[in-house]
């Protein structure tokens, strides 16, 4: 496993071997409240370096998920979509969205390590 | 932007806050929106709505007749005390806005909605003579206290508020100052509306707090009223829209509804006597997917029928909750439809309403 990386858009990734695991940060789940509603990507769709992915739903809002890296879909966390309250408890570990096969690890360069991605928070706290 | 007397509470609570009506508002508090609708659902909270306006117009007869004319609602049955939900109507019978009325001492108090109260009362202002006095009384802030415990915990704190009946108010003492309680709510629960003047407010949520009511922010005030089927202004209701259309003709008193003279009856009249082409229905969705407000309402045939004009997850019926205005011979309770949510069908049926049932002690 390598070190989990951050988008702007506050998707989390963390790359093992060829595929990487995607979700959303604890403060994008902070910000948007309790999730009550999850749409995962279909297994086998390819995406493009974020492409909308996934939708996220607060009693507020609709918000989408766009992946940080292109390649195919190879799993998605069903426990999320028949509990959406599973990303707020857990959104960096259990509340995982999504297992893509990474057509391009170099995508993974540009995007931040955890504490750059701390310091952007601080920075843009909407 | 404004802010309410209580602003400082709401940020100690670690409220997050939106902008609404002009007035920086809570949006939720550290609980987060599902846990205050709960809470009020099984417990108590409690709401500002002091951004609301608290109209109160003075005088005789005359003044009652110059406010039937923009309210439809019958004002000698309005009995001393008792509050009646309706509207001020535009000259096309559109919802200028929807209000609550309550007949005090020597005349009415107006509870409005922030966004629409300046013009409200320009509208009203039109309407009534000189022998009438109006203010808006911005040095009262107003707190609804909603849920099964708000009985227990106001009858602590003020001692009589237990005999109001829903739909009714009346004059109660707190801290040697005179304020007015009514038994009523946007929620679906049985729970009152406390107008306290703004110097002693904090008091007043010093001392629910130490019942343990809870803190309410707007974000579950909509999931509370949506799960409860009622309007909300703006949504459901604004100028293009009237009380017929909006399934609320209820709230036009059985004598007008005959005899008119109030503004936009001809419209009014016509959509009573030959039915609405359009009307609000409740939508509830098949599965866990959310209509929201701009959704595409479609027959099960593919035709095209109408919007909704709310939708949100409601966490006491566990499930999505829509309104929203189907073409009329759409709108049967059960009837299937498809909503289109990000490009693709989704089977949607009509629902009554409310989606939960209220409890409002009668």
């Amino acid at each position: 496993m390598s070190e989990k990386k951050y988008s702007k858009k506050h998707e989390w990734i963390m790359l093992d071997g060829e595929s990487a695991t995607v979700g959303i940060s604890k403060h994008a789940t902070e910000m948007l409240g309790d999730i009550v509603f999850v749409e995962l990507p279909e297994k086998g769709k390819s995406l493009n370096k974020e492409e909308k992915a996934a939708v996220v739903e607060s009693t507020k809002a609709a918000s989408d998920v766009y992946t940080p890296v292109s390649g195919e879909i190879m799993e998605t966390n069903q426990p999320i979509v028949d509990d959406p309250s599973n990303v707020n408890k857990d959104p960096e570990n259990n509340g995982w969205f999504f297992k893509i096969k990474v057509k391009d690890k170099s995508e993974l360069d540009s995007l931040m390590s955890q504490p750059d991605y701390e310091k952007f928070v601080k920075e843009n706290p909407n | 932007m404004e802010k309410t007397a209580l602003y400082n509470f709401h940020k100690n609570s670690g409220a997050k806050f939106v902008p609404f009506a002009g007035y920086e508002m809570p949006i939720q508090y550290k609980d987060g929106i599902v846990k205050e609708h709960i809470n009020t659902r099984q417990f108590a909270g409690f709401f500002d709505v002091s951004h609301m306006g608290q109209f109160y117009v003075s005088g005789g007869r005359s003044t009652e007749l110059s406010l039937e004319k923009i309210i439809p609602l019958d004002f000698k049955e309005i009995k001393m005390n008792q509050s009646k939900y309706s509207f001020l109507i535009n000259d096309e019978g559109g919802v200028i806005d929807d209000l609550i009325i309550t007949r005090v001492e020597n005349g009415f108090n107006i509870i409005l909605n922030a966004a629409c109260k300046d013009n409200d009362i320009k509208e009203i202002a039109k309407c009534l003579n000189s022998e009438s006095k109006y203010e808006l009384r911005k040095d009262l802030s107003l707190i609804a206290l909603q849920g099964p415990k708000a009985e227990i915990i106001l009858e602590s704190i003020i001692k009589g508020v237990k005999e109001l009946k829903f739909m009714n108010g009346n004059y109660f003492k707190f801290l040697e100052k005179k304020i007015y309680i009514t038994r009523s709510g946007y929620t679906g629960e049985d729970g009152f509306e406390i107008s306290v003047p703004n110097v002693i407010v904090e008091n007043l949520i010093k001392l629910l707090t130490d019942k343990d009511a809870k803190p309410i922010g707007l974000g579950a005030r909509d999931t509370l009223r949506l799960e409860a089927g009622l309007c909300l202004y703006g949504h459901e209701l604004n100028q293009e829209i009237n009380p017929i259309q909006a399934n609320l003709k209820w709230a036009i008193s059985k004598k007008r509804r005959e005899t008119g003279g109030f503004k936009g009856w001809e419209n009014i009249k016509k959509d009573l006597q030959n039915g609405v082409s359009k009307i609000r229905v409740g939508v509830k969705p098949a599965g866990k997917i959310i209509a929201r407000e701009g959704t595409k309402i479609y027959s099960n045939t593919g035709e095209e029928i109408g919007i909704i004009t709310s939708g949100t997850y409601g966490p006491s019926v566990n499930s999505p909750v829509a309104m929203g205005y189907v073409k009329s011979k759409f709108s049967e309770i059960d009837n299937k439809i498809l909503i289109e949510v990000r490009g693709k069908k989704h089977e949607a049926k009509v629902s009554k309403l409310p989606f939960y049932k209220k409890s409002y002690v009668k």
